[in-house]
């Protein structure tokens, strides 16, 4: 494996130039005074309560997620890539998805395979020919980006249906401020509070033809014990929007109220984080208790907006993922500004050969796996769990994807051991109105707290970090 | 505002109000029990503290005898009491963390703070009785500090008014709870009426509703069972008599009449309560009989309770 590139540190001893007011502010503080401001941070985070919740763990239901109180620091010329990068990405998934529930232009034309929608778990026949509100389908979407060399930015993965994290985007800065007032008084940030702003109203303008003027929005939670829930309250919060649980919703005629102490009040757009298989147990999983029964037909009569729309999961993946550089092309006709990771796809005989040749230098996924669960990464397995694997691969080859294990970047991070590279990845997020996708400057960057590992998922021990756009 | 967010505010407020009422019943009883024999009588203080707390048929379901240990152990820490200290800060957190879109961060702070640091009480326990001293000062404390902050930073909305009515109704059924405990020593045809036996008596229940003081303040006399029951019951200057709370229930019923456009049964029946509590006078409640004025008026509080959940918050 390649050496990481170092966000920081160029080769030979140069810094970086937008790490250079950091590197002079680390050189002047203490250790402990970092350490200190750490353990500052850690107290606020559980006082104020940001916490997710790991299923199946008993011992704490409610966990912290590591935060790293050194910034990782973007140009602004760099960001202005990005950004253009991400905007053309999420346009050509609303248009893939408008053309996979309606024409298909894209699967006459050959380029993505029948067999991938139409077997797909996540391909929503319900949604066939159904028109959406302003044809968007990804309102939020949150683009998994790592980086590997000073110019290249790579999509690692695609988030279509209910991406998380933002509230951490927007927490981690808020306590960076209050820790290093400092540190921000020699930089100039671009500020991402904004967030919720621009959300609300992006949702306000793609409500439904029957809303009224000011468009009601209610955020749908499954609960107090969903592993996100405090994201969802923070956003609700910060929105002035009411946090919905399936129960306080209620279908009539067709339209969408919640049940109010003054009554049924109607709802007009929901910013949904309950998945698809949960929402309507009339339409989906008939044993959901998280949905509403009679949802979808509200939906059908277009009395509704769900953001995000139902049947997404079939943009973001991971067998669709290969394609997306073709999918950019097919819809846009532009090259894509932001590569994918070269992916062998199980399912063609050529790549599992390939895959099965070289198991102990790829990473494998599951197709419909999320959360780094049920993956191999094949440098750092047993020989058995390889071996495991390939029989898997084998029995069921449409399952997964392979991909060369990238060096990830890495950024300086907080260690026992002082300050040390640790591998990071970026998600920005996207939002989509019914006229314009915006981004603002920044995203969750996650960090692989332990040595040399390339697992920054929360829910496996990575932490975070504030990700800071210079405003150049 | 949903349904559902008015039933978590107005239980959140119950919670920690029953919280803080636990703790000052255990409080004052540690105070009568710490006195000599001969001042106590033979009436067991464990007995009515359970009594008050209205747990005394499911502790015994569990325990033999109502000893300091036991009684301390159920009303506070123990897990299978669902009105234990313990239960009332959790229930008071969960439901926080539903509405957290409707508190303050001051509020939120307040019980997230709490039910941080009293996981390691509920592990351990106390030993001795400063360790139980300082948690029951830090359970009142928390009350306070959530009240204080509701007071303090939230709008003044339906929100607001739900959450009051929450704590007024709790605090009225607390005080009427002491009272229908006690009662036998209020009674005024009691012959040894004077002696130091009641008056200790009296003023535990004073303590139990941080009422002490305020009584001297009120009537300038030294303490007498009619005067204790007028102060606790009639007197609205009292923040926690039956007065004050149904004054205040009265006012946040009709808040939310205003503000709703829309008046219901929930109105009519808080404005009847406190309409007899008006025009009642000590004279006729005792000829009445304390204890059945107490009991009518505990169901007419918990019929509310019924009432309120129905118009607003199912």
């Amino acid at each position: 494996m390649a050496v990481a590139f170092d966000e920081m540190n160029i080769p030979g001893g140069d810094l970086r130039p937008a790490y250079q007011e950091l590197a002079r502010w680390l050189k002047e503080t203490p250790p402990e005074a970092l350490e200190y401001r750490r353990q500052e941070a850690e107290l606020l985070f559980r006082r104020i309560g940001i916490t997710f919740a790991v299923y199946g763990d008993s011992e704490s239901t409610e966990r912290l997620i590591p935060f790293d109180v050194i910034p990782r620091i973007m140009s602004g010329k760099e960001w202005a890539l990005l950004e253009k990068g991400l905007k053309q990405r999420v346009r050509a998934l609303n248009m893939f998805l408008r053309d996979i529930y309606h024409g298909r232009d894209i699967l006459r034309a050959g380029i993505v395979p029948d067999d991938l929608i139409f077997q797909n778990p996540v391909f929503r026949p319900e949604m066939n020919g159904q028109q959406v509100p302003h044809d968007v389908y990804v309102h939020i979407a949150g683009i998994d980006i790592v980086r590997v060399d000073a110019e290249d930015f790579i999509v690692l993965e695609d988030n279509a249906r209910t991406p998380s994290g933002v509230s951490y985007m927007l927490e981690n800065r808020e306590i960076m401020m209050r820790l290093f007032p400092d540190l921000f008084a020699r930089h100039r940030v671009a500020p991402v509070e904004r967030y919720p702003d621009e959300l609300l109203s992006a949702l306000r303008s793609v409500a439904p033809q029957g809303a009224s003027g000011e468009p009601t929005v209610a955020l749908l939670t499954p609960g107090v014990y969903n592993s996100a829930y405090y994201e969802h309250s923070f956003l609700a919060d910060k929105l002035g929007i009411e946090l919905v649980e399936g129960r306080d919703l209620i279908i009539k005629n067709n339209e969408v109220f919640m049940r109010t102490t003054e009554g049924l009040k109607r709802v007009d757009v929901i910013y949904r984080r309950v998945d698809d298989d949960f929402i309507d147990p009339l339409t989906f999983r008939p044993d959901s208790v998280l949905g509403v029964p009679g949802l979808m037909s509200a939906y059908a009569a277009g009395n509704i907006t769900l953001a995000n729309a139902v049947g997404t999961g079939i943009a973001d993946d991971k067998a669709i993922y290969s394609y997306m550089p073709d999918i950019v092309k097919f819809y846009l006709g532009e090259e894509p500004i932001l590569k994918n990771v070269p992916t062998w796809r199980c399912r063609e005989p050529k790549d599992l050969a390939y895959v099965l040749d070289n198991l102990s230098e790829l990473v494998v996924k599951e197709v419909h796996g999320s959360g780094g669960y049920g993956m191999l990464i094949g440098p750092a397995a047993t020989k058995a769990t390889i071996e495991a694997f390939r029989e898997k691969l084998k029995r069921e080859p449409e399952g997964f994807i392979a991909q060369p294990t990238l060096a990830l970047s890495t950024c300086p991070t907080c260690t026992a051991s002082g300050l040390a590279p640790r591998h990071v990845d970026l998600r920005p997020f996207v939002l989509t109105g019914s006229k314009t996708t915006t981004i603002v400057p920044g995203g969750l960057t996650r960090v692989a707290l332990k040595e040399g590992s390339l697992v920054v998922n929360s829910s496996q021990g990575g932490g975070t970090k504030d990700t800071w756009i210079l405003d150049e | 505002m949903l349904s559902r967010t008015a039933e978590n505010l107005y239980w959140l407020a119950r919670y920690v109000e029953r919280a803080e009422y636990l703790a000052r019943t255990i409080d004052a009883t540690l105070r009568v029990t710490a006195l000599p024999a001969a001042y106590i009588g033979k009436t067991n203080e464990w007995d009515s503290a359970l009594l008050t707390a209205g747990v005394a048929a499911s502790f015994y379901q569990q325990y033999q005898e109502a000893n300091e240990h036991n009684v301390v152990e159920y009303l506070s820490f123990s897990a299978n009491n669902p009105s234990s200290i313990r239960n009332c800060i959790e229930a008071a957190r969960l439901n926080s963390r539903s509405v957290r879109t409707a508190l303050t961060s001051e509020m939120w702070d307040t019980i997230n703070s709490a039910w941080i640091e009293l996981q390691e009480v509920w592990s351990k326990g106390t030993s001795t009785r400063e360790e139980l001293a300082k948690f029951l000062r830090f359970v009142q404390e928390t009350s306070l500090r959530f009240d204080g902050s509701a007071y303090r930073t939230m709008l003044r909305n339906d929100a607001y008014w739900f959450s009051r009515m929450g704590l007024h109704l709790e605090r009225a059924d607390n005080t009427a709870r002491i009272l229908d405990v006690k009662y036998h020593v209020l009674l005024p045809e009691e012959e040894h009426v004077g002696g130091p036996l009641d008056f200790y008596q009296w003023t535990s229940i004073l303590r139990s509703v941080s009422a002490l003081t305020a009584y001297h303040w009120v009537y300038r006399e030294t303490l007498k069972p009619w005067l204790i029951a007028d102060l606790l019951i009639l007197n609205d200057t009292l923040p926690r008599s039956l007065a004050s709370c149904y004054g205040n229930l009265v006012r946040n019923l009709d808040q939310i009449g205003v503000a709703y456009g829309r008046q219901g049964p929930a109105q009519r029946h808080a404005r009847g309560i406190r309409n007899r509590l008006e025009h009642s006078n000590m004279n006729d409640i005792f000829q009445h009989g304390v204890h059945e004025f107490i009991q009518e008026f505990i169901a007419d509080n918990s019929r509310l309770g019924e009432i309120i959940t129905k118009q607003y918050l199912i």
